[in-house]
């Protein structure tokens, strides 16, 4: 396979607190090779949006960052901040959950547009306007000339998610990384944002980094999945083999309790609940919800390895749990 | 069959829309517009909608917490928006509600054991039955009676869900709207909550109003579904009818759009991706609502509303040219040429 576009190896993040620290995520290697659509799912606090942001130095000034990002053969950790600046928004661009939060709302679409591109491209203000237009029609919002002067409250979320993908897509960036992108969205909106993206996506061979706490829009767009669970990447392999041909006790328990659009069966749920994060129990973080514990789950830490199909971290894998 | 526990009829709910800052808007919005529908006992109807559609609001006006502009809401034989609010106080023990955002409704002065305790109180309980009777509801909802003294914030989000609807439950009800109960939650604590919701309808013989979004949540947990989309209700029918038969072009676009993961399955889907938003509930499109989006909208759409209509038994269905369709399996090959 080629070079990997993005490498994340041995990536810690831990936020200081009075009672200790917390320790987001704790040694996550993961791989985004050119044009390749990745997916990382897992619930609330499992350290899928910190991971990603701190690849771009969005972390935040109170976590503590170590181990290595490279993207495109280059080292992001402790690079200096212009040239994370230039990365942002130029070969990396993002979008998050809440478009309403992300875009100026003193500003029109056309001037933020504008700006995206001027920041990174020079250029004159003529060709940065003619360049938004551009870019509005390639995420099919409707009558783009018009909606140049829009400003951010008078237009749908659909419509503003929009626009930050045009805004991401500015400068024509290699990889984008999409925090939870249609989470806000109502379902028909969502699909409309999902059709845009994989378009995007086949048109430009971009590569997606996408994380979503939803297994149904992973299972449309992503060509591998990582699970995450308390801060560790837990199963991944290509999407197939994830849903079908799984190892770990987590993934199979995450499927399980999915209630489904295409059938009534029962749901089971994990019982439980994640550990917290400042005070994670020696050995595999999922050994109080999982039910083929044995002592070994207890003593050690357990890294990620090829078991069977997919990549995963369970002393126990083989258990021939997500054969179906 | 036996008469409806809840009978909704021809319900109205219109709030004024809001002007400039110089000139008051004579305008309103009807978010719930001729909503009528039955609720039997023991019997989970679903109300499934995008926001906006007025699932919420039908929910609130049906427990008169907003009241309706017009229409009648019968409980048990019961006409709720003429009784006088004595007798609604009264009656209310019998039909109750569990809201999304368990934290914002619940007390954060109040232990859960007074959070319990208030609605036996406040509805003439005799006090010496209060203290085993929220012993009893915290066994029902898996919590821990130990942790009767703590209050709200100290539990979990899906902790908090069980001791709302363990409030819900207390005066023994024969009916709680649930608004939205587990879309804030995790997926692995939503199971939980779901099973919870399923043991005590079976256990208590409960019939659930239940608003939410999620059609996979839905499909697992009803009885019967009702579509809403702009205030108006565009098919209801038994699960079946709506998930494996849809008539309605928006159901149809719904369900094609909600994920199914599994992702042979989900490749394998016709798409329908209706283009456009929602259009504004102050100025809705003549005849049916929907046909801004349809692709299969004629000049009869435009002209004449189509009413909810039953064209099986118990299938209704508000469209000018419905087909049956299975969506949710419907592979790409045999996509007619619209999407």
């Amino acid at each position: 396979m080629s070079e990997p576009l993005l490498e994340l190896s041995d990536l810690h993040v831990k936020f200081p607190t009075p009672s200790g620290a917390i320790h987001a995520v704790r040694g996550l290697d993961l791989t985004v090779h050119a044009g390749e659509v990745v997916g990382i799912v897992g619930e609330s606090g499992s350290g899928k949006s910190v991971s990603m942001l701190s690849v771009l130095g969005l972390h935040g000034p109170a976590a503590e960052v170590s181990g290595s990002v490279t993207f495109r053969g280059r080292e992001l950790i402790g690079a200096p901040a212009s040239e994370l600046r230039h990365l942002r928004g130029g070969r990396i661009g993002m979008i998050f959950q809440d478009p309403m939060t992300s875009l100026n709302p003193a500003l029109t679409v056309g001037r933020q547009l504008s700006e995206a591109v001027i920041v990174h491209q020079k250029g004159s203000k003529r060709a940065a306007g003619e360049r938004a237009i551009d870019l509005l029609d390639m995420v099919s919002m409707p009558n783009p000339t018009a909606r140049l002067r829009s400003y951010p409250h008078e237009l749908s979320g659909g419509m503003r998610q929009r626009v930050m993908i045009a805004m991401a897509m500015a400068n024509d960036p290699d990889l984008l990384i999409a925090d939870e992108p249609t989470t806000a969205l109502d379902v028909t909106t969502q699909a409309q944002i999902l059709d845009v993206l994989g378009r995007i996506r086949s048109e430009r061979n971009l590569a997606i980094a996408i994380i979503t706490h939803d297994l149904g829009v992973v299972a449309g767009i992503a060509d591998t999945v990582n699970v995450m669970y308390a801060g560790r990447i837990v199963e991944r392999g290509a999407v197939e083999d994830v849903f079908y041909r799984h190892e770990h006790p987590y993934t199979s328990g995450l499927l399980a309790c999915l209630p489904r659009l295409d059938s009534r069966s029962e749901l089971l749920p994990i019982g439980g609940a994640p550990p917290a994060l400042d005070a994670l129990p020696l050995g595999c973080a999922f050994q109080d919800r999982c039910r083929h514990v044995t002592s070994a789950c207890t003593e050690a830490d357990v890294q990620l390895a090829p078991v069977g199909a997919t990549e995963s971290a369970c002393v126990n894998a083989p258990i021939a749990v997500g054969v179906r | 069959m036996t008469e409806p526990l809840l009978r909704v009829s021809r319900l109205v709910k219109e709030f004024p829309a809001r002007g400039s800052l110089l000139r008051k808007s004579k305008q309103v919005v009807q978010a719930v517009s001729d909503v009528s529908f039955d609720l039997h006992r023991g019997e989970t109807l679903s109300i499934v909608g995008e926001s906006g559609c007025g699932k919420s609001t039908t929910a609130r006006c049906v427990m008169q917490i907003l009241p309706p502009t017009s229409g009648s809401v019968q409980f048990d034989g019961q006409e709720l928006t003429e009784l006088p609010d004595e007798d609604l106080r009264r009656l209310r023990r019998r039909f109750q509600m569990v809201f999304q955002d368990p934290q914002a409704s619940l007390n954060p002065r109040m232990t859960v054991r007074q959070i319990l305790s208030e609605p036996l109180a406040v509805h003439d309980a005799d006090p010496a039955t209060i203290r085993p009777r929220v012993d009893e509801l915290m066994q029902l909802v898996q919590l821990r009676a130990a942790d009767l003294d703590r209050y709200a914030h100290q539990f979990s989000g899906g902790q908090r869900q069980r001791i709302g609807i363990a409030r819900a439950i207390a005066l023994s009800p024969d009916m709680i709207a649930l608004d939205e109960p587990v879309s804030a939650l995790d997926v692995s604590i939503q199971a939980e909550i779901i099973r919870l919701l399923e043991g005590l309808r079976d256990e208590l013989g409960l019939a659930y109003l239940f608003i939410a979004h999620d059609l996979s949540v839905v499909r697992h947990l009803s009885d019967r579904v009702a579509v809403m989309y702009l205030g108006k209700i565009v098919e209801s029918g038994t699960n079946e009818d709506v998930y494996e038969h849809s008539a309605h072009p928006y159901t149809q676009a719904l369900l094609a759009a909600a994920p199914i993961p599994d992702p042979i399955l989900e490749r394998q889907r016709s798409r329908i991706i209706i283009e456009g938003e929602v259009p504004s509930p102050l100025d809705p499109p003549s005849g049916c609502r929907f046909r801004t989006r349809c692709w299969k909208a004629t000049q009869r759409c435009a002209d004449e509303e189509p009413p909810l209509t039953d064209p099986g038994v118990g299938h209704l269905v508000a469209c000018h040219h419905p087909e049956e369709v299975n969506v949710v399996q419907r592979p790409v090959s045999d996509q007619k040429e619209h999407s």
